[in-house]
């Protein structure tokens, strides 16, 4: 059947047919560059807009930064540092990933209530929408880790080296922070559920955190969890971070943390971006 | 609260695809008389700076759909989930301009085909071209030419319409003044200015439904996909969006549009697909399927109420398809065959058993009549339960 049964109505399949043939936009990097602008300022919008969330995020990080500073911090003996000064580094990388928890929560919500169908069903550039998610969420880290840097310093934090470093291992948290994203990202669209998403979130953050150099010292646990604990990325970070606000040698640390974060990034970009592609509500 | 005004009604007035229709090809698109014609309604895209179409106007140097080919075409489409089979060998084309009901029960596979055919879903073999291009080699293109309005509404809570409006508008990549002029015509033509900047979690169903509806025209597709666009809507913003879905063909929009609702799928398409556990049962006019009956329907409406159970056993040896109870309105439908002799005998029946009648005669089908003995889904035991489902649906 290809024409229009009624009668008289060929002035409006006429119209019908040359609609059809209109062409499309070709899809630019600028345009694509324009689409994650787009939806970066509604991912802010609705940060903004949940201030509740905001505020718990930040809460989360507070509470474990008093806890170890003055419940725990007390026991734990390190040779040659502050207790403070220890464990501080390790906060700041924690705050980063638990606000990393909100972009798999976010995620799983888009796609559960259909928002992900419909940026989907639009001419838009496809990784623009992860990266829109990332780039929101990346902005409410920065915010949150002030506040904690600020927090640690009124408990007893101090800065000892040089502000080029200082601003270096900030920088090198938030990097972390960001590829981290990615990770929590995949796992959204994996689950496609806000409430799991939550629970499975918190695994990775749980396990990089407390098997780490973050509150004791890694010499200090048993010799079956010290390969893992001394070479996962989240001690190398730590390490790092710890070594360019205290002052003394890096390199080598820093290396691996760089390296660690570029392939999280790279691996995880790539897996989320097909889990999105693939995505079915 | 919020207090929602709206801007200017849609007239409440039965109105006619066709009538619209015979007074836009009968006047220049532009002129008086066909601008008069439309005088109850809103105004048209016509009317709006930019015109409609994806915003780069210019046609592809080489007309991807020629004179007399279809707008959309479906293909022996198959796609199964696991062990479920969503669509199985679906196959229909739609002529440019024209509206298409699928129309079918939960879990028919109308979601899964409109999925595939917006792109969002690959199918497993079959093939599929909307717009000359297809769905699955030529997505991104495709993507540029359609509106997608889904069962849920799709916009963000958090959001307010203007910016939801805008959002899509720059995705459709819409230079900014263009979508935000489009945003603010979207929301007088839905009557949704005074809701504008409040953020969508504070509308009504109804307003949710339309903004959803406003988002998938930002873009001016020449193609609009429409899931379920009036489940759960009171008749009258059911009305009032017919209308507005009967305004945006008159402007050479083809539809494809899903519903559980005959009464929905009579009024809007040209062309029904029925289609019942992923396969095609039927297709063609409204009319068409009623002739496919081949017969009338013998119509029984009972004085007592407590009478229906005893008719519908007494009249049914003279259908050839099992009887349809209405318990609200006491009534009987029964497809037959033999006209006025089957009236008499069955009338002579009812009255030999002390059957007191409201009303009794034959009646032309309705496509009610035409679902039930296609999909025989009235073989279920739910006596009163009108089979059309008039309740809100899930997502098949």
């Amino acid at each position: 059947m290809t024409t229009s049964r009624r009668e008289g109505l060929v002035a409006v399949t006429d119209v019908a047919a040359q609609r059809l043939n209109t062409r499309a936009i070709e899809l630019t990097p600028w345009l694509a560059l324009r689409d994650v602008k787009g939806v970066t300022k509604r991912n802010l919008l609705r940060i903004v807009r949940t201030p509740q969330l905001m505020v718990i995020s930040i809460m989360q990080p507070t509470i474990i930064l008093l806890l170890l500073r003055y419940v725990l911090g007390g026991a734990i003996r390190v040779p040659g540092l502050n207790y403070v000064d220890f464990v501080v580094p390790g906060v700041f990388v924690q705050a980063v990933l638990i606000g990393g928890m909100t972009t798999a929560v976010a995620l799983a919500q888009d796609l559960q209530l259909g928002m992900i169908d419909r940026f989907r069903s639009l001419p838009m550039a496809r990784s623009a929408f992860l990266t829109a998610r990332s780039l929101a969420d990346l902005c409410r880290n920065v915010l949150a880790l002030v506040f904690v840097i600020a927090l640690a310093l009124v408990v007893g934090f101090r800065f000892h080296s040089s502000f080029g470093a200082c601003v270096g291992g900030v920088a090198l948290i938030i990097l972390f922070g960001y590829t981290f994203t990615w990770i929590y990202a995949a796992v959204g669209l994996a689950v496609k559920d806000p409430q799991t998403a939550q629970v499975a979130a918190l695994l990775p953050m749980f396990i990089l955190f407390f098997a780490s150099s973050a509150i004791v010292p890694v010499a200090t646990m048993p010799g079956w969890l010290q390969p893992f604990a001394r070479n996962q990325p989240a001690t190398e970070v730590i390490d790092s971070v710890r070594a360019l606000f205290e002052g003394g040698p890096v390199v080598h640390e820093l290396w691996q943390a760089l390296a660690w974060s570029l392939g999280i990034l790279v691996v995880f970009f790539a897996v989320s971006l097909r889990l999105y592609r693939r995505a079915a509500s | 609260m919020l207090e929602v005004r709206f801007e200017h009604r849609w007239r409440w007035i039965p109105f006619s695809i066709t009538r619209l229709r015979q007074a836009r090809s009968t006047g220049t698109p532009t002129g008086d008389s066909a601008r008069g014609a439309r005088g109850p309604f809103s105004p048209s895209l016509h009317e709006v700076p930019g015109g409609y179409g994806p915003y780069c106007e210019a046609v592809a140097t080489s007309a991807r759909v020629s004179k007399g080919e279809a707008a959309i075409e479906v293909d022996a489409l198959t796609k199964s989930f696991d062990a479920t089979v969503a669509l199985d060998h679906v196959s229909f084309d739609i002529a440019p301009g024209n509206v298409l009901a699928l129309l079918g029960p939960n879990g028919a596979g109308k979601t899964t085909l409109i999925r595939i055919l917006t792109t969002l879903l690959h199918p497993d073999s079959g093939r599929a071209r909307v717009a000359g291009l297809d769905v699955h080699r030529d997505a991104v293109e495709l993507r540029s030419m359609i509106g997608l309005a889904g069962q849920f509404a799709t916009v963000d809570e958090l959001l307010t319409g203007r910016e939801n409006l805008e959002l899509v508008g720059l995705l459709y990549h819409l230079p900014r003044a263009e979508y935000r002029s489009r945003a603010q015509s979207a929301l007088e033509r839905m009557g949704l200015t005074g809701a504008a900047n409040a953020p969508v979690k504070t509308y009504a169903g109804g307003m949710r439904r339309r903004l959803d509806l406003a988002a998938s025209l930002i873009g001016r597709p020449p193609v609009l996909f429409l899931d379920e666009p009036t489940t759960g809507l009171d008749p009258r913003t059911r009305n009032d969006l017919w209308t507005f879905i009967g305004q945006l063909v008159v402007e050479g929009t083809t539809v494809l549009l899903t519903t559980q609702y005959m009464e929905e799928a009579e009024h809007l398409a040209d062309d029904i697909v029925v289609l019942d556990v992923g396969h095609v049962v039927a297709q063609g006019t409204a009319d068409q399927l009623k002739d496919q009956l081949g017969g009338d329907v013998l119509e029984v409406r009972v004085l007592h109420p407590e009478d229906l159970a005893r008719a519908a056993e007494l009249v049914s040896p003279y259908g050839d398809a099992p009887v349809r109870v209405d318990v609200e309105l006491q009534q009987l439908r029964l497809p037959v065959k033999g006209g006025a002799e089957v009236l008499l005998a069955a009338g002579r029946m009812l009255e030999d058993n002390g059957v007191g009648l409201a009303d009794f005669g034959i009646r032309r089908p309705s496509l009610d009549d035409v679902f039930l003995a296609l999909t025989g889904h009235d073989t279920e035991p739910r006596a009163g339960d009108d089979v059309t489902a008039r309740r809100p649906g899930r997502r098949d």
